[in-house]
């Protein structure tokens, strides 16, 4: 495991085939800080994690970071193991024995609101549930670096809502730098440091968002709502002529 | 239920047909011919079931065996794909009575024959749906342990395998259900007892009654078979929710 912990991109080009997802991003977060990435859908979001996290290289510019943990869209849980083996996969790939994995795994289940559930299969929980094993699964690589991309995507809006929070209070406990794609830009002010707005494909930076603000934050809290308002109209929403925030 | 009653249609049609006139029993025998003669010949049919049994059961726990390497050789290593898909592909284009009698030539009378010409009947289904099984796993469940950098074992055994066991069974269950035409043209080749012997011996006897209750035992053989497959495939497949037929 590498001691660095943060996430330092440098001119980052990245085009797969004839499409280029990613120009010229440049990005540096510090240790112990979340990050929100927000773009409309194709702006390359999800290929910056997969660099982050060592699944590709960059095609130009540079990209250092610390160990990375991914948790991808749609939670991918594996649908045999029970609830407490797909929390405990990350560690049974690090080498550790099943009965360890479990242990370790099981000492999370309360905090996760998972009691009851460890022997349930993924098909057996609800949304809400889904992501708060894949969360910890994540959580459980070990590693500084979390990537997670889109988390709460596939959720209702309460069950969003709910996780949202939940999500807060957790990174509160087990602080980690954490880059945190999505397309909701009010999920992205609730949760984050910083919010980078990115451009459609090919994805740039169009601006960061300091979110100088105290935790925990309310949705209505009128700092939140005008930096998300900010945040919609540099990302054309008006334009557009609908919010974005709902887009696949 | 229905099952019973579509066979009892038919069965109760092909007595009526014979017995009223329209088919020489030599060529065509009744059902309660067939059953009279698989009653009076059971001491005779027993032994002949016991060996075919044997045979198909060895042909296809040698086919799983065979199927199973092929599969996972083919998926992991591309070379080995290239060079071994038109071989397994080709070995269904042999007709197995042309060969049946050449290998009974190099490998004699005995069990080892059969094995092989059960096998070879059987390998092809487990192999290609192991190997589709294989490729059918989920992306984002591989991405997610490359980033965790697991190994192409750790790949194979925690992800890919398990992705592939429903596709598998079903390979196992039409095996099971074609392996007994194996069985029978070896023995035609040459054997020393098994059901196939007796539909020889009983065609040239004239034993119409005896050669359809010998197909009648291969029809409950080959069901049986599928039956026992199908329910190994509940006990270790258990993730997946099944529809009960008849269903909505």
């Amino acid at each position: 495991m590498q001691r660095e912990a943060g996430v330092e991109l440098d001119a980052v080009d990245k085009a797969y085939g004839a499409v280029q997802a990613l120009r010229g991003v440049s990005l540096s977060v510090a240790a112990g800080e979340i990050v929100a990435l927000v773009g409309p859908s194709g702006c390359g979001k999800s290929t910056l994690l997969e660099l982050v996290c060592g699944l590709g290289a960059p095609d130009a510019g540079t990209v250092r970071a610390g160990a990375a943990a991914l948790m991808p869209q749609r939670d991918a849980l594996l649908p045999w193991p029970s609830a407490l083996d797909n929390a405990g996969l990350a560690l049974r790939v690090a080498g550790v024995p099943r009965a360890r994995a479990r242990t370790l795994a099981h000492e999370h289940f309360t905090a996760f609101g998972l009691e009851g559930f460890e022997r349930a299969r993924p098909a057996a929980l609800s949304g809400g549930m889904r992501q708060r094993v894949a969360f910890l699964r994540t959580l459980l690589a070990g590693r500084p670096v979390l990537c997670l991309d889109e988390p709460f995507g596939a959720l209702d809006a309460l069950t969003r809502l709910q996780m949202q929070r939940w999500l807060a209070g957790a990174l509160a406990r087990e602080p980690r730098t954490v880059l945190l794609v999505t397309h909701d830009v009010e999920e992205a002010v609730l949760l984050a440091d910083r919010v980078v707005l990115l451009s459609p494909r090919p994805g740039r930076i169009v601006e960061t968002l300091d979110v100088a603000l105290g935790r925990p934050r309310e949705r209505d809290d009128l700092a939140v709502v005008e930096l998300r308002e900010h945040a919609l109209r540099v990302l054309g929403a008006d334009e557009a002529g609908a919010p974005s925030e709902s887009g696949a | 239920m229905i099952a019973a009653l579509v066979l009892l249609v038919l069965v109760g049609g092909w007595e009526a047909v014979v017995r009223l006139g329209g088919v020489d029993p030599l060529i065509l025998p009744p059902p309660t011919d067939v059953l009279v003669a698989l009653w009076e010949d059971r001491s005779l049919l027993a032994p002949d079931l016991w060996t075919t049994t044997y045979e198909v059961v060895l042909g296809l726990a040698a086919a799983v065996v065979a199927g199973a390497a092929l599969g996972v050789a083919m998926h992991l290593s591309p070379a080995l794909r290239r060079a071994l898909r038109p071989l397994v592909i080709g070995s269904q284009a042999v007709p197995v009575p042309v060969i049946a009698p050449l290998v009974i030539l190099v490998l004699g009378f005995g069990l080892a024959p059969k094995v092989l010409l059960v096998a070879l009947v059987c390998f092809f289904p487990i192999t290609i749906n192991l190997y589709d099984g294989l490729r059918s796993a989920d992306p984002d469940a591989r991405r997610l342990l490359r980033s965790l950098q697991a190994s192409r074992w750790q790949s194979l055994r925690l992800v890919e395998a398990p992705a592939a066991l429903p596709s598998a069974f079903t390979g196992l269950k039409v095996a099971a259900a074609v392996a007994v035409i194996g069985a029978v043209f070896a023995e035609w080749a040459g054997a020393e007892s098994g059901l196939g012997r007796v539909l020889i011996t009983a065609n040239g006897q004239l034993a119409t009654a005896r050669a359809f209750a010998a197909t009648l035992l291969l029809f409950l053989l080959a069901i049986a078979l599928y039956g026992a497959c199908a329910l190994l495939e509940r006990r270790v497949v258990d993730w997946i929710p099944r529809t009960e037929p008849g269903g909505p």
